[in-house]
């Protein structure tokens, strides 16, 4: 199946693109996406992410044409798409409800674009047995939808859509209706045929883990704005918010003064103990000014001695690890000590230590 | 913020795609020309009169004492008839629902409620008179009464009542399904006896719907023209008042004024219906039961309720089956043996039966498609797109549910018969069949169309999106994807729309032309003539053409409907 790389993946550019909607108990105009910024290289795989309302499914439904934005201009491809409408645009999108035609078997389902685009007969029966032997689903062909579990259906949405070579693959929160072990495979997989296929795909979801797992890059959005854009790592390590540290993962804010600031290195002073934050270049804050830390729950380190003394608050044995709240002066923070068969437990009202690698922790 | 740019982008969407265009621009020029302006053109012609703009013609009308008396005797009968349909109706509502009852009993429900459908609108009225009237088989040959008038106001309503509570049965059984049964149960373990639940819990809770079945019901009736018509004797109400002032005093500006009136108050309940008791009913009773209900077996609750029941179904059958034996005696009244085939020979042979059955069957063929198909694209337009006109499109196509078809005939006598505004412009439809197949289209789109909706609501949105998205225009998105999902729902569109035109009688009564012969016309000429065998033996073949397509429909959508497709597949 060498062949069966797409001919051409587009790029996508959303420049300064808004929508307005109306809310509907005040009446009111309000912006659902407000001057958004995207460029996304053909071939790479981008999710939007965010809680419910930030608008990343309408900025999804902008660029498969169901909803026309009220100010700036979509480009697929390097061509202004604004006023071309859904069947015109070079989209294929997965739905969250598969929305498979339960009229039609499997084939046709499959074959539903292809026979719109007027290919030969048996072109169509070489593609679609193709794409359905790479979603793992050769055999059923014959079978109507509704004889499908939730994962076979999701496997014929994505052959559905993959099968007419978009330029863009569009999802829109297409796991959601999957149990979680279910979701966690499926997400693989889209991600394997995503790169073997080296389509250019967009993604929505709220499931951070998700998000993180499946993409070249993340844009979180909120309240209609992009709050952050990067790599999984670059958003997972070095959040610009607390916002964005709170959406991904677990995450504790230490506060505190700065104290001293060098090139790479900046010293924080922390309810009297001085920790060191590792800052790229450019340490903006100055001494005496206030500072958050942003700490993962798996980088720090409960021991006898360390950088800041606490007193334990919870203590729970989760099996992969130990669940700790303990209390820094009047802020709560939360541990995770992986593997902890080998290590000394700490019970609540026990007196203890934590400490971080200053590489680990980020500074707002 | 402007959102100007997403409206223009829109229209530029919906300019890149003509068919939807199209189809658009030409369903609001329908609705616009043989719905709003023929409601239009009547209320400027009882404005507007030789001294111009006046209120003279309704100055005029109101002192008429008859029309004073038909606005009272209409509002008095809608008022009985929509509460006693709604008691009866919500009688056999409960027993269904509530009650344990045998498979037999089930049967009879099912009759009486699908018996009105495939009937014409008068044939309790002619079964009333034949049972109950001074000749009547029940009245003078069981009970030796010679004198019962049977006509006029009782007449009315019982007729009325027996023929629209079947509406109300199946309105309010809909919702008692949806009461979760906990609640009542909650209110039984804390003591409360199967009355008190019912007055307490079931019944307030049920009340917006009675109110809906209520109004519902009180519209039918004061939109009723052919019962009044053939059993009210002098009791003349709106509907068969304006059709007397056109045909007997000739006075068509009368008439509109009348019609006005007639309209302004059919439109107002409907307008409460509508716009408070359906959302009222909607927001109660939305949720659905999360469990099957323990059905009432106490025998001193369920004997008299079932015997009831029963007793008024087997009634209501029987009302309906003397309309066939009727045809069959030699004499209705006089002489009952031997039976005879008679009067359905002089269908034909006398009394040009096969021309009027074959008008009336081919105008209403040509008319069932077009409006199951044009209610079908309506609903898909309304609950799946998104464009300017929308609104205007649902509200006039829900409005036309409120026009009774005696105001409409009204309508399109002043609105067509001289041409548009009488300019002349299409004049040349007035008198022909097409005008005939418009009111037919016009008479049940709303039906077909609010079924089409509710049908349509089903369907998740993404299926005709994804479809679109995949690169179909809208034609093939509607003919590919919506129409095969919606087929069942399609096919009883045009069945219901085949039946309710061969049995229509009120609009078309006052368009007909001497060049086509109606069935219904034809019956209700005899029955006012008081020959009713004849008008039973047209009855009767009338509900066995409109019985045979209800089954015929059944048929199809058991061997080739949608649903029939997907329950193979399980």
């Amino acid at each position: 199946m060498a062949d069966m790389r797409v001919k051409q993946p587009k790029g996508v550019k959303l420049n300064h693109i808004s929508k307005i909607y109306k809310d509907p108990k005040t009446g009111k105009d309000f912006y659902a996406v407000h001057d958004v910024n995207i460029d996304i290289e053909p071939g790479t795989f981008v999710t939007l992410l965010g809680p419910s309302g930030c608008g990343k499914t309408t900025t999804l439904r902008m660029i498969a044409g169901f909803e026309s934005p009220d100010e700036g201009e979509i480009y697929l491809g390097g061509e202004p798409i604004n006023a071309l409408t859904p069947n015109k645009r070079d989209t294929a999108m997965v739905f969250q409800s598969y929305a498979l035609f339960p009229h039609y078997n499997v084939f046709d389902n499959v074959a539903y674009g292809l026979r719109l685009r007027k290919v030969p007969k048996d072109e169509i029966q070489r593609r679609v047995t193709e794409i359905l032997a790479l979603v793992e689903l050769s055999g059923m062909e014959a079978r109507m939808t509704n004889q499908l579990s939730g994962g076979q259906q999701q496997r014929v949405a994505l052959a559905r859509a993959l099968v007419v070579e978009p330029g863009v693959l569009l999802f829109d929160e297409p796991l959601s209706n999957l149990d979680a072990k279910l979701r966690v495979q499926m997400r693989t997989e889209i991600r394997r045929i995503q790169q073997k296929l080296g389509i250019t795909a967009i993604y929505v979801t709220h499931d951070q883990s998700e998000a993180m797992s499946i993409s070249d890059n993340i844009i979180l959005m909120k309240g209609g704005v992009i709050a952050q854009m990067g790599s999984p790592t670059e958003i997972y390590y070095r959040p610009n918010s607390e916002f964005v540290a709170d959406f991904i993962g677990e995450c504790n804010f230490l506060k505190g003064t700065v104290k001293t600031t060098a090139a790479n290195e900046t010293v924080i002073d922390v309810n009297g103990h001085p920790v060191s934050v590792a800052t790229d270049g450019a340490g903006k804050a100055s001494p005496g000014a206030e500072a958050k830390i942003v700490l993962r729950p798996e980088a720090i380190v409960i021991a006898d001695k360390g950088m800041l003394p606490c007193k334990v608050e919870l203590s729970c044995f989760m099996g992969a690890y130990q669940n700790y709240h303990v209390r820094v002066g009047d802020t709560l923070v939360k541990i995770t000590d992986n593997c902890p068969i080998n290590k000394k437990i700490f019970n609540v009202g026990d007196d203890a230590f934590i400490s971080f690698d200053k590489q680990c922790a980020h500074l707002l | 913020m402007a959102r100007g740019q997403s409206a223009a982008l829109d229209r530029k969407k919906l300019m890149a795609d003509p068919i939807m265009m199209t189809t658009i621009v030409l369903l609001i020029t329908f609705l616009t020309l043989f719905i709003l302006y023929p409601l239009a053109i009547l209320l400027v012609d009882s404005l507007y009169g030789e001294t111009g703009l006046s209120l003279e013609t309704f100055q005029r009308i109101f002192q008429m004492h008859t029309f004073r008396r038909a606005i009272t005797n209409t509002l008095k009968v809608g008022f009985v008839v929509g509460i006693l349909s709604t008691l009866v109706g919500l009688l056999f509502a409960y027993v269904e629902v509530y009650v344990r009852m045998r498979k037999a009993v089930g049967g009879l429900f099912k009759v009486v409620s699908m018996l009105p459908v495939v009937s014409p609108p008068f044939v309790l009225s002619l079964s009333m008179i034949m049972l109950f009237g001074k000749a009547g088989l029940i009245t003078r040959f069981l009970l030796g009464i010679y004198d019962n008038n049977i006509y006029g106001y009782w007449g009315i309503v019982i007729v009325q009542t027996l023929t629209f509570f079947p509406v109300c049965y199946m309105m309010l059984k809909g919702l008692l399904k949806n009461i979760d049964p906990s609640m009542e149960e909650a209110a039984r373990d804390m003591g409360a006896s199967r009355w008190t639940v019912f007055t307490t819990v079931t019944l307030p809770l049920l009340l917006p719907g009675l109110g809906n079945a209520f109004l519902v019901t009180f519209i039918e009736s004061i939109a009723d023209f052919a019962n009044p018509m053939i059993i009210g004797g002098s009791y003349d109400t709106l509907a068969t008042t304006i059709y007397l002032q056109i045909t007997g005093a000739m006075d068509k500006q009368g008439a509109a004024a009348m019609a006005v009136v007639l309209l302004c108050i059919t439109l107002a309940m409907f307008a409460v219906q509508k716009y408070y008791l359906e959302r009222k009913t909607v927001s109660t009773l939305s949720g659905k039961a999360s469990r099957v209900r323990m059905l009432i077996e106490d025998k001193s609750v369920t004997i008299p309720l079932t015997l009831l029941c029963s007793l008024a179904a087997v009634f209501v059958i029987m009302m309906y089956i003397c309309v066939p034996i009727g045809a069959l005696f030699p004499t209705w009244g006089y002489k009952f043996t031997p039976l005879t085939f008679k009067w359905f020979q002089q269908v034909f042979t006398r009394y040009r039966g096969l021309q009027a059955f074959r008008d009336s069957f081919v105008l209403s063929l040509i008319a069932s498609p077009i409006t199951a198909l044009l209610s079908m694209i309506i609903s898909y337009l309304v609950v799946k797109r998104q464009f300017r006109g929308k609104g205007f499109i649902e509200a006039v196509s829900i409005l036309a549910m409120a026009v009774p078809g005696t105001v409409l005939g009204v309508g399109y006598i002043r609105g067509f018969a001289n041409g548009l505004f009488h300019t002349g412009i299409l004049s040349g439809i007035y008198g022909t069949g097409l005008i005939l197949v418009i009111v037919f289209v016009v008479r049940s789109l709303p039906t077909g169309t609010r079924s089409g909706i509710s049908a349509l609501r089903q369907i998740d949105k993404s299926i005709e999106e994804s479809a679109y998205d995949m690169g179909a225009d809208s034609l093939k998105v509607f003919t590919s994807v919506t129409l095969p999902l919606i087929k069942d729902s399609f096919l009883s569109g045009l069945v219901t729309a085949f039946v309710r035109s061969i049995t229509a009688i009120s609009a078309i009564i006052l368009l007909v032309t001497p060049s086509y012969l109606l069935i219904t016309v034809q019956i209700n000429e005899f029955a006012e003539k008081g020959a009713y065998s004849i008008a039973c033996a047209f009855a009767t073949i009338l509900i066995l053409i409109t019985y045979g397509s209800v089954v015929l429909m059944n048929w199809v959508i058991k061997h080739f409907g949608t649903s029939k497709q997907m329950k193979e597949a399980e």
